[in-house]
């Protein structure tokens, strides 16, 4: 990792994304995008996938880019819709959906905060050939909100207000991102987590425990707390 | 007589602020961080975020689209007399947040618990907080507004005495490894510790310290100032950076707040102020004049006075002190 300081790898994505762009990126990959991406989070899965109901538009030309987000967005007397800043929200919510949402959207990179586990792109994004791409900061949302070139549609606006709406964007170097997880289902958070995990004893050597003994929640409700 | 359009006309003006400038002192101390930060991941964050800082203020756009929970601190000096009075004056924050919320725009973040209702301008039930401090000897009123993310980042635990500082310290710990994985807490974070009071006043206390007070400012208790200094230090050794990844910016700074507390007890609270610090302050003189700062001021000799009573000569000398 210290070899690539400062120089991390830059990639710009056109999309629909194919499987040829997918197989050269590498966790720690810097990507820009092109193209369109749509949001889709809780209430469109549940809307979809739940209660069965036709996508708005055929997928074909809502691309194959999912974004976890919700847009700092306004829409106007005359309706027309002003997104000011985009920011993804933390991904793992939304790891129970996955597998359907793939099979019926044929998404291959879902965009977001956070990532999920490297279990969960072993069993539901590696067997699909899909990616995830986590958004920076948190959150760079302005930079975000300068790569949307236009606001294509804002689909359930009325019914799934302006957080849970697929809004379809038109986007233009929007970035920057990084390949959290790669086609063989590799996670750099979790890569990252291995590394500093390692030092995290020798933090606590000399603190004398705790009079409660008991850290956080547990599911052992037997367990006493002194 | 302080006029209730202005008070909200200057607080829609915060929230506008609030939302898209980062307060100097924060883009200070994350620069600091970013030309010292070595592990290559963690420098790429710092980067990109200083490059949204100036994206946001140059477009005049949200630096980060969850524009988190909008509330208000006032702090008024008691002899301020607004028009209208206090009614009017929470009045002029609710609707100078809905009508900010539609203009920036901010996320309307805001729902009911149960329910999920969303009016779409951050307006409800006890929304947006307006919490209140006084001021002995002046007449204007400090509004200040804070929008902090309302996910990650907050923990609370009841240390015992006998716990003492590796108590505290291993608290501090626990929520900064816990929640600076995957970087839930949006770090480097300005990181408040609420120390004593009762359970709810060490929240409050720890939340003020982390969105109230600006990067290098030091708690008057010279013994207190060190353990600032050594949380953030021990924060910054974990070996995680921004987004978790390998690295050393964890902590911009350390604040800590303490209450008086019962007898057995020492309950901590944790708290960490994201990347994009929201905060914005304003002081509305009697006059009409009416001027920007973005350090809230909030913590006052008065406010952390210790005796019964409290008079102007105490005040005199903690403020020169």
């Amino acid at each position: 990792m210290d070899a690539n300081r400062g120089t991390l790898k830059e990639v710009r994505l056109t999309t629909p994304v194919t499987q040829d762009q997918l197989k050269t990126l590498e966790i720690g990959n810097v990507v820009y995008l092109d193209g369109v991406i749509y949001t889709a989070r809780e209430s469109i899965y549940k809307k979809i996938i739940t209660d069965g109901a036709a996508p708005p538009e055929d997928f074909a030309t809502l691309g194959n880019v999912n974004f976890h987000c919700s847009p700092a967005a306004t829409v106007e007397a005359d309706g027309r819709l002003n997104v000011g800043a985009v920011t993804a929200t933390a991904s793992f919510r939304f790891s129970k959906w996955m597998k359907d949402w793939f099979r019926i959207s044929g998404a291959k990179v879902i965009i977001g905060k956070g990532g999920m586990s490297e279990a969960d792109y072993r069993s539901l994004f590696v067997p699909v050939g899909a990616i995830y791409l986590t958004t920076v900061g948190y959150g760079t949302g302005a930079l975000l909100g300068r790569g949307i070139k236009k606001v294509r549609a804002a689909h359930w606006l009325d019914e799934l207000g302006i957080a849970q709406a697929m809004w379809v964007l038109e986007v233009e170097r929007f970035g920057p991102l990084l390949v959290e997880s790669d086609l063989a289902g590799n996670s750099l958070f979790e890569a990252n987590n291995r590394e500093v995990n390692a030092g995290l004893a020798k933090l606590y050597e000399g603190l004398k425990p705790p009079s409660l003994s008991r850290y956080g929640e547990t599911d052992d409700r037997a367990q006493e707390l002194i | 007589m302080i006029p209730r359009t202005l008070v909200e006309s200057t607080a829609h003006d915060l929230m506008t602020r609030a939302s898209i400038d980062i307060p100097a002192d924060y883009l200070s101390g994350i620069k600091a961080m970013a030309s010292e930060e070595e592990g290559d991941l963690s420098s790429f964050v710092l980067r990109a975020m200083l490059e949204n800082y100036e994206a946001a203020s140059e477009d005049r756009r949200p630096m980060c689209a969850d524009t988190g929970v909008p509330r208000y601190y006032v702090k008024s000096g008691n002899e301020a007399q607004l028009d209208g009075g206090f009614i009017a004056l929470e009045q002029a924050l609710r609707s100078a947040t809905a009508e900010a919320t539609h203009d920036v725009p901010l996320r309307p973040n805001r729902v009911h618990p149960l329910w999920r209702t969303d009016h779409n301008n951050n307006v409800g039930i006890n929304a947006p907080e307006i919490e209140y401090s006084f001021e002995p000897d002046a007449d204007w009123v400090d509004i200040t507004t804070v929008h902090k993310g309302g996910l990650f980042g907050t923990d609370y635990r009841m240390l015992f005495p006998g716990d003492g500082i590796d108590g505290i310290k291993r608290f501090f710990l626990d929520g900064m490894i816990a929640f600076g994985k995957r970087g839930l807490a949006c770090q480097p974070a300005i990181v408040g510790i609420g120390l004593g009071g009762s359970k709810d006043t060490t929240m409050v206390l720890g939340k003020q310290a982390a969105c109230l007070r600006t990067v290098g400012d030091r708690n008057p208790d010279p013994r207190i100032a060190t353990l600032e200094l050594e949380l953030q230090d021990l924060g910054n050794s974990i070996g995680m950076g921004a987004m978790g990844f390998v690295g050393k910016s964890m902590v911009v700074d350390c604040h800590i707040e303490v209450g008086y507390t019962h007898t057995g007890g020492m309950p901590m609270s944790l708290h960490a102020f994201c990347l994009s610090s929201r905060r914005a302050t304003a002081r509305i003189h009697a006059d009409g004049r009416v001027e920007r700062r973005t350090d809230p001021h909030w913590f006052t000799p008065y406010m952390r006075r210790e005796t019964v009573e409290w008079t102007p000569t105490e005040a005199r000398s903690k403020k020169s002190a």
